[in-house]
């Protein structure tokens, strides 16, 4: 093995990968809060709502789960493009996350509720509480205190699966690699570089949740307990 | 849209098939090697297997196709066969996170088999060979069905570094040449969700089936 590694000059191109990891961060965020709004409210008409609504609900988790995030991305970004809905890229981009997260998270948080003993429907009940009272603090937060380090370990993927949206041309931590390449033709450092990047970005995400977790979820109950 | 463009899709489709069969053929043994070294009574096997999967569960799969693809040239070879890169990359890959899901079913067995096993006088590869092994295999049976849903639509990024020609890959192309994105992409999105779907089902219909609880 005689190959002469060259890191300087991939490493010169540091404000690029510093703008790449950004782009990442922010198009996670914005997904991973959208994402989970909507998936929310997708599990909450999935296990509460009309029949028909139900169906629909079942059939969009069922599309996305079994379709790849790339052929998603290439329907709704070029799909969009072609009907003349031009929007900016990093907008389509977190469209295109949004409904590929909403429906793992629909699926996370059908768990969750599905977990809720009707015992504490029927106490809240009899509390007097309305009906939003009862979602909030008694299905919603225990179910999802039950199910967040699946919530939380998915949209640490979800982070990872964002390389993909390059394809489209969304100039995220991926994305610049192409340029990097050719400016530097050290194709082999390049990936060697964004693996680093992207695992400290994975973990600065888990000691994200981790902290989130913390403030959430205040009470403190031995594990294996019912909650 | 003739004849031509669905046998391109097709085409795509066997591409797909092909790396996924390779990638659940290679990254199950290797699998297995990473679930057994994971369980290892040796702490240094242990945690380096742990620190192994740590890491490639923090690396998405694009860039291990990058290092798949330019890394075997750096130790000499000239040109990198875009199926071979593919499937190496995918074998890193799904060996990692078979071989966590395939601990969990083994530390799954009830800790009394092990002891029974002992006190028959077994080796510990005999014990794993006729006791453990067998009864985690049954408890495996469906989050690995469930997994390989995972392979077949992360099949669709090894055109994106690799250049390797599978599905998505040849959708994109025909997009490109017809301009009509929703007809295409919807098609293969079809042609991946005939594959992944009965996959899903089965490992659903398993779930149920071994679940004693709910029996």
């Amino acid at each position: 093995m005689n190959y002469e590694f060259d890191f300087g000059a991939v490493l010169a191109f540091w404000p690029l990968f510093a703008e790449g990891a950004w782009v990442t961060l922010r198009l996670t965020f914005f997904a991973t809060i959208i994402g989970f709004l909507f998936g929310t409210l997708c599990a909450i008409a999935r296990t509460s709502g009309p029949t028909w609504l139900q169906r629909i609900v079942a059939g969009y988790v069922e599309a996305i789960r079994n379709t790849p995030l790339l052929i998603q991305s290439y329907f709704l970004i070029f799909g969009m493009a072609s009907i003349g809905l031009r929007l900016p890229i990093l907008v389509g981009a977190t469209i295109a996350l949004v409904v590929n997260i909403g429906a793992y998270t629909t699926e996370i948080m059908r768990a969750g509720i599905d977990s809720i003993q009707p015992g504490q429907l029927e106490a809240a009940e009899c509390l007097g509480l309305s009906r939003t009272q009862v979602y909030l603090h008694v299905v919603l937060r225990p179910a999802m205190e039950r199910v967040y380090p699946s919530l939380a370990s998915q949209y640490v993927l979800l982070m990872l699966a964002s390389s993909i949206l390059s394809s489209v041309g969304v100039e995220e931590l991926f994305g610049i690699s192409n340029r990097v390449q050719s400016d530097t033709f050290r194709n082999f450092e390049v990936f060697v570089v964004l693996g680093i990047v992207y695992l400290a970005l994975s973990m600065l995400l888990r000691a994200a949740f981790w902290l989130l977790n913390l403030a959430l979820f205040t009470r403190r109950r031995k594990l294996g307990t019912p909650i | 849209m003739n004849m031509q463009y669905i046998g391109s899709l097709l085409q795509g489709l066997w591409g797909t098939v092909l790396l996924s069969l390779l990638t659940f053929l290679f990254g199950g043994l290797f699998g297995l090697v990473i679930a057994l070294a994971r369980i290892s009574p040796l702490r240094v096997v242990a945690c380096v297997t742990q620190a192994y999967i740590q890491f490639m569960q923090g690396l998405p799969l694009l860039v291990l196709m990058g290092l798949c693809f330019y890394g075997p040239s750096l130790l000499g070879m000239q040109s990198v066969n875009p199926l071979f890169a593919a499937t190496l990359a995918m074998t890193f890959y799904a060996g990692a996170y078979l071989g966590e899901i395939w601990r969990g079913c083994l530390e799954a067995v009830p800790k009394s088999q092990w002891e029974a096993a002992e006190c028959l006088g077994l080796s510990r590869a005999q014990r794993m060979r006729m006791v453990v092994l067998p009864q985690g295999l049954r408890l495996a049976t469906p989050p690995t069905v469930g997994f390989m849903v995972q392979i077949v639509k992360n099949t669709s990024v090894a055109s994106l570094v690799v250049g390797y020609t599978e599905l998505s890959y040849n959708a994109k192309v025909l997009n490109n040449t017809t301009f009509q994105p929703f007809l295409y992409f919807g098609l293969a999105g079809l042609l991946y969700f005939a594959v992944c779907y009965p996959l899903s089902r089965q490992a659903r219909k398993l779930e149920r089936k071994l679940n004693v609880s709910r029996r």
